[in-house]
């Protein structure tokens, strides 16, 4: 293992060693600088964690327990840490139960490597034991996908893989390992990094005539108006943006996914967009007379009803993936390429303005929205619980600094709306595909993916019961996952529905949970549960300064509704508070 | 057929006229026949990844053709559908867009020459008895691929009407079976692939490689 080790340590020898597949699939991990593995063994994936047994120290590899949990988990430690998550998973259901973290890595452009096993190779198509045909069940939920049926494929497609999730618009990519292609010895001599492929480019090739009619139509505005999204943080382009914004002096609004790319309490930042987002940038979506959108891809519930969707702009949009220009909405100047260097480009051609009483206008906004919904929320004087006034006192807490993972419902837009984030990578969510389920093992890998940072798991009891088996995972890695339920015994946001426009036919949206504080314990996880407004801070403050995991069930009023709102098929403008 | 293409030369910036025609989209635009022509890497799977683009949406392909193209390694790919140019570019972007592709165009009828090859087995003894049917072969431009004692094989190719013009002239004379093959097309504006595949190999492909719709460099080439 010594003298192996040395040989394999020397890519540019022209020596070669024989070594397996698995070998070169682990030595190809280590080269990329993959520091943990999000798996579950299985039957077709045997000699590869027969091989890791050998790489311990230097694979850290965790052992979900359901492959979901894996590649949630994988796409947490990618939101964070800014690298491409590794799962593992075996042949036929453990690949299956990859399709919806695929799904939602694919919709919110998370770099993943996927390594799934596969029968051996004369035994394709013979419907084997476990044997599914992983690739063309995932191919409309990957960047990339092939098989290997040949050890000596390994090096090159894995730095293909690698190369294609994190490169240009980033994606998961599946890497499908026959098992004779993981036992096969071949002569490995070295792995060389993949950063060109002919037929895949990344970055579109830059324009100056669009960055100038950009900047040109910029410098006439009166009201102009910046959306962005994700593209920022995944284009690490945090500080030219923040740049660019400054300089402009344009009011600035997000996705989701795009939240704390500038700080939430930046003055130039008014807040969020969609169907929950706030008021003033709903609203005055339809009045902006330049709409310059960076790294978002106007999905419906950030637009609403596309043909009332900002007809008065001229639309500048600046995406480095060019089949999203004109995919929703119609684009004025299109600035394809990656906006770390569209941005400074721009921002060397805009003059230095101010918009004084065009902020202003959000911020009257502002007003009427905290007047009629936010007061309440984050304050309420009386009665039961609200969800927002637990986030608000987590922002006490935390002062910003927390990683926040939530799940999908009603507590995530009000987890959204109201976490205050100082630091990009704060903010991890499932945004396009709304995956429930998804916040608990999400949280467990942006733990990996942050380990200095505390990582608070917004979750509500619905969602929590889809993955809860995660905790098996917290307590064996002993890892450190704030997990705060926000139970309103509802499956919130269907219900909402139901009351706003099915006539409170509440139908199917009832739930009832375990104790969770005694499942907590069950997995040696503290735990508490409260439903008092005193207890509120005091308690957080107990989870934050635990050491370890910590669960803490916070019982919030039944019925509350999240708004404002953009009900389907409405306008933005159409917001409604009530 | 322009009338959503996108006019941002500057001087339309001054003039405070918006250059956004057609702001739904192009929604209500007229459905039409359109030629996609593909250049893929020669790789397993391809074929399905490039059909589900269209398959998601429930977009029917009328017709699909893939084969080895002049260059070494390279595949090419006719597909036909009837859409609206709008849908028709968020596909070809959607195509493009995969590892695999290096290049789509989308043309209509007017800017390609195309073609379909079919073959029609009709009894030989019909043939031979009646002088009628094959004057009216030739005149159709069909000849003889095969001829056997029991039957004829001939072949045509044409536009999907005349192909179809022939199978009615067949019919009442016992025509056995007919089989078409999908269209392929030759784009009348273009210069072909050689080059454009030397500098894809390059890591940095140069500036007339990355053609763009916006800049006029051809109206249905789009790409990064």
């Amino acid at each position: 293992m010594e003298i192996e080790q040395q040989a394999l340590s020397n890519p540019t020898g022209v020596e070669t060693i024989e070594i397996s597949g698995s070998v070169a699939l682990l030595e190809a991990l280590i080269a990329e600088g993959t520091e943990v593995i999000f798996g579950y063994p299985g039957g077709a994936i045997m000699p590869i964690y027969d091989a890791l047994y050998d790489y311990k120290e230097k694979l850290n590899h965790i052992l979900v327990r359901h492959e979901q949990g894996g590649i949630h988990a994988g796409q947490g430690f990618a939101r964070t840490s800014g690298k491409v998550g590794v799962v593992f998973a075996t042949s036929g259901p453990g690949a299956t139960n990859l399709v919806t973290g695929l799904a939602d890595a694919m919709i919110d452009s998370t770099p993943l490597v996927c390594i799934t096993g596969q029968v051996f190779a004369h035994l394709l198509g013979t419907d084997a034991f476990q044997e599914t045909d992983v690739i063309n069940i995932t191919t409309p939920v990957t960047k990339w996908n092939y098989q290997v049926t040949d050890a000596t494929e390994i090096p090159e497609v894995l730095s293909k893989a690698f190369y294609i999730a994190r490169s240009g618009r980033p994606g998961p990519v599946l890497i499908d390992i026959t098992k004779n292609a993981q036992i096969q010895k071949f002569d490995y001599s070295g792995y060389t990094p993949c950063n060109h492929i002919r037929s895949y480019r990344p970055k579109p090739l830059i324009r100056n005539e669009y960055i100038e009619q950009a900047a040109a139509l910029i410098n006439q505005a009166k009201k102009p108006f910046v959306l962005w999204g994700q593209g920022v943080i995944l284009g690490e382009a945090e500080k030219e943006f923040k740049a660019f914004v400054e300089k402009s002096g344009i009011p600035s609004a997000w996705t989701i996914l795009g939240a704390g790319a500038i700080p939430t309490d930046h003055p130039l930042n008014v807040g969020m967009l969609g169907m929950h987002g706030n008021y003033g940038p709903n609203v005055l979506t339809n009045e902006c007379d330049v709409m310059i959108a960076i790294g978002m891809r106007f999905d419906d519930r950030v637009t609403g009803r596309l043909d009332k969707y900002a007809k008065q702009a001229k639309i500048i949009h600046l995406d480095i993936d060019p089949s999203e220009i004109d995919k929703n909405v119609q684009t004025t100047v299109p600035v394809w390429g990656d906006c770390k260097e569209t941005l400074p480009a721009l921002t060397a051609l805009i003059q230095q303005k101010t918009y004084p009483e065009w902020l202003k206008k959000f911020r009257d906004f502002d007003q009427k929205e905290i007047e009629a919904v936010i007061n309440d929320e984050l304050h309420p004087a009386s009665g039961e619980l609200t969800m927002g006034e637990v986030i608000s006192h987590l922002n006490e807490l935390t002062h910003g600094e927390a990683i926040i993972v939530t799940d999908v419902g009603q507590h995530q837009m009000v987890a959204c709306r109201y976490a205050k984030l100082n630091k990009t990578r704060s903010n991890v969510t499932s945004g396009g595909l709304g995956t429930m389920g998804f916040a608990l093992p999400a949280a467990i890998g942006a733990k990996f993916g942050a380990p200095e940072r505390t990582v608070v798991a917004v979750i509500g009891d619905g969602g929590f019961q889809m993955t809860l088996q995660e905790l098996g995972t917290i307590m064996q890695s002993n890892i450190d996952v704030k997990i705060l339920i926000l139970n309103n015994r509802f499956l919130g946001m269907v219900r909402q529905w139901q009351e706003l426009f099915n006539q409170h036919r509440y139908s199917f949206v009832d739930i009832e949970s375990p104790d969770f504080v005694a499942l907590a314990a069950a997995y040696r996880i503290k735990g508490k549960s409260i439903s008092e407004r005193g207890e509120i801070s005091s308690s957080l403050k107990e989870m934050l300064e635990h050491k370890g995991s910590f669960l803490l069930e916070v019982m919030v009023t039944k019925e509350n509704n999240v708004f404002p709102m953009v009900p389907q098929g409405c306008s933005v403008s159409e917001i409604r508070l009530k | 057929m322009d009338s959503n293409k996108i006019n941002i030369a500057p001087a339309s910036l001054s003039s405070g006229e918006p250059a956004r025609a057609g702001t739904d989209g192009g929604r209500d635009e007229a459905k039409q026949e359109f030629t996609i022509t593909v250049y893929t890497e020669n790789q397993i799977g391809l074929l399905n990844r490039i059909a589900i683009i269209f398959t998601r949406r429930k977009i029917n392909i009328h017709s699909l053709n893939t084969s080895p193209s002049e260059i070494e390694s390279i595949h090419r790919f006719n597909i036909v559908v009837q859409e609206t140019e709008d849908v028709v570019r968020k596909l070809s972007r959607q195509i493009e867009k995969q590892v695999e592709v290096l290049k789509v165009y989308f043309n209509t009828n007017d800017d390609i020459i195309w073609q379909e090859m079919a073959l029609y087995k009709v009894p030989t003894d019909i043939i031979a008895e009646k002088a009628s049917v094959e004057r009216l072969l030739r005149e159709n431009g069909a000849r003889a691929v095969v001829i056997r004692k029991d039957y004829t094989v001939f072949e045509t190719t044409g536009h999907r009407e005349e192909t179809d013009a022939l199978i009615r002239i067949l019919q009442p004379f016992g025509l056995i079976e007919f089989v078409r093959s999908a269209r392929v097309a030759i784009i009348k504006n273009s210069d072909g692939f050689n080059r454009k595949l030397r500098e894809f190999e390059k890591a940095e492909p140069g500036e007339d490689v990355n053609e763009n719709e916006y800049l006029n460099k051809g109206q249905r080439i789009f790409t990064m």
